[in-house]
């Protein structure tokens, strides 16, 4: 295992420069997701209109692998419909988890997350963002989503 | 690496050897990722050494069986080796006499039978039970339960920017309501010592009990439970080279003999029928149920391991060693120790600009080296602080100066990785 494999640059610099922080006045729903592991917070703030992503931002603090897998998320389902952004979900959940998931070049940036798979202890810092996603899309009250834990 | 603080390495303890200490724990000996460990997670769990690995082989070998129970020989021994272990108990902490010491799962448990058992019975409304704001989690919400329970109040003494209590600022929260003082002798999070002598005589003297939270100080230091004059003295054997799944309760015996059961069960009786049950005594009362013998009877081998090597020779090479830490992180850019009290033992907590603890934990772990990331069970702590987590390398007396080093290479290689470093 390198370190590089898990740090990529494209890891690095999404931590550094996190796309797409910040507050969304406008949003239509909000979720809350929680690492008790380590007691990293995510807030995800998306404006849903006609079934698509219109916008989507978030806060929060966390680790690189958290912070960098939020805003490539975020970049990734701007526009997207909200049946598109869920099947993206289940693609990165699985880039994420299983090991014989081949690098599917069609993910672009996010192929920056397989790395994680190496490292156990960090899968979840990873997908912490992504659950919340799925869980503020399914969600049928939106501007009440239950907070989301990892564990 | 650190002229000064290198000379340390040679100048201590003629008489305490590491190297003949470090052939005592196997796992030592072990590499992670292609290099040697160096285990800096003591704080969580310390690793066990020979003495402690054959006791616990043995007994489960040849000795195993029920305890209090048979007229056969196995049980007999298994009595023996175990009623041994409290002896040894007794002597380590300097207790009256072995009715004192209750044998169980670790100091949680130990924080639990006080707060049902003692408080519980005793508190009414407005009641009040006191502890510090650097309280591991197991010394909160066991209070907050009984509180919950009772309407009493937990009042939480404040905490300095060193991260130290003053005397003065707990005995003004002392008041005609307080009941119990829980405080910890060494905190986890920021190793900070506390001044529990003087805390235990401030309480005494206002008819206040005292539960003194021992886990991060019986392995570092030698502690006399009748000299502090406590009321009550909890900790864990796995942080004292013993097995984990065992710990100690000591309390004062009149205190205990006044106390109601806690769990019913087996062994913590003497007659049962269905219109009434006689308890046992002391210390049986509290120990309901089969125990974890094999991890008692490795917890006495851990007492007699740590009799067996020079303890104030030790207690100098680990204050050397947390000098020295703190002498490397002194010159890391970038990086703040959470914790600078005056008197600390055994562990040093830091947060480093640009690289979360998280990512810090995985990176060293790559260099073999093991460290604690997060909050440590002691989130009140982590808010005090404005920080969501810290690492922190916790020392054992197994632990070298060249392992600090280490350390701090590694925390300079995570620094240019994260494009921090300078060149």
């Amino acid at each position: 295992m390198d370190l590089k494999d898990l740090y990529r640059d494209v890891i690095l610099d999404h931590n550094r420069n996190p796309r797409n922080f910040g507050p969304l006045p406008s949003a239509s729903a909000d979720a809350e997701g929680f690492n008790p592991l380590c007691g990293d917070r995510l807030n995800l703030h998306l404006r849903v209109v006609d079934e698509r992503v219109e916008d989507v931002r978030f806060e929060g603090q966390g680790c690189a692998i958290s912070t960098a897998s939020a805003s490539l998320m975020t970049e990734a389902i701007k526009g997207k419909t909200r049946a598109e952004a869920l099947a993206l979900f289940e693609r990165v959940h699985a880039l994420l988890t299983e090991d014989a998931a081949p690098a599917d070049e069609s993910l672009g940036k996010l192929c920056a997350l397989s790395g994680v798979r190496e490292f156990p202890a960090r899968v979840k810092c990873a997908s912490l963002c992504w659950h919340t996603l799925a869980s503020a899309l399914n969600s049928p009250e939106p501007r009440s989503v239950p907070a989301v834990s990892t564990e | 690496m650190i002229e000064s603080a290198q000379m340390k390495n040679d100048t201590p303890l003629r008489t305490f050897d590491v190297e003949t200490i470090r052939r005592e724990f196997p796992v030592l000996s072990r590499s992670v990722h292609g290099h040697p460990l160096a285990y800096l997670d003591n704080g969580a769990s310390s690793q066990s050494p020979n003495p402690v690995i054959d006791a616990v082989d043995d007994y489960v070998r040849r000795h195993h069986s029920n305890i209090h129970r048979g007229v056969h020989t196995l049980s007999q021994e298994a009595t023996a080796l175990y009623e041994a272990a409290r002896d040894r108990v007794m002597r380590f902490i300097n207790a009256r006499a072995r009715s004192e010491i209750i044998l169980l799962h670790g100091t949680t448990e130990a924080v639990n039978l006080v707060a049902q058992s003692y408080a519980r019975p005793l508190l009414r409304a407005g009641d009040e039970i006191l502890i510090t704001h650097l309280e591991h989690h197991a010394n909160i919400v066991p209070w907050q339960m009984v509180c919950a329970q009772t309407g009493a109040k937990l009042v939480v003494a404040p905490i300095d920017s060193r991260g130290e209590v003053s005397v003065a600022a707990i005995e003004a929260l002392m008041g005609p309501r307080t009941r119990l003082l829980a405080c910890a002798h060494v905190s986890n999070a920021l190793g900070t010592v506390l001044p529990v002598a003087q805390l235990v005589q401030s309480a005494k003297s206002r008819g206040i009990a005292t539960l003194i939270d021992g886990a991060q100080a019986v392995a570092h230091m030698q502690v006399d439970v009748r000299a502090l004059g406590c009321d009550f003295y909890v900790f864990s054997g796995h942080k004292m080279y013993a097995p984990t799944g065992v710990g100690v309760l000591y309390g004062r015996e009149e205190v205990l003999e006044r106390m109601p059961p806690w769990q019913g069960g087996g062994d913590m009786i003497l007659t049962v029928s269905f219109e009434g049950t006689t308890y046992n005594a002391l210390p049986y009362k509290f120990e309901a149920g089969t125990p974890n013998i094999a991890g008692v009877v490795g917890l006495g081998a851990a007492i007699g391991f740590l009799e067996s090597i020079d303890r104030p020779a030790a207690q100098a090479h680990e204050e050397a060693l947390l000098a020295y830490a703190h002498a490397t992180l002194g010159t890391i850019p970038g990086l703040r120790v959470i914790g600078t009290a005056r008197e600390k033992a055994g562990l040093v907590s830091w947060v480093l600009d640009g690289v979360h603890p998280h990512d810090l934990g995985t990176i060293l772990d790559q260099d073999g080296i093991a460290v604690r990331t997060g909050h440590h069970c002691a989130m009140p702590v982590m808010d005090f602080f404005s920080v969501p987590a810290t690492t922190r390398a916790s020392f054992a007396i197994y632990n070298t100066f060249a392992e600090i080093d280490r350390l701090g290479a590694s925390l300079m290689r995570a620094l240019h990785l994260f494009g921090r470093g300078a060149d």
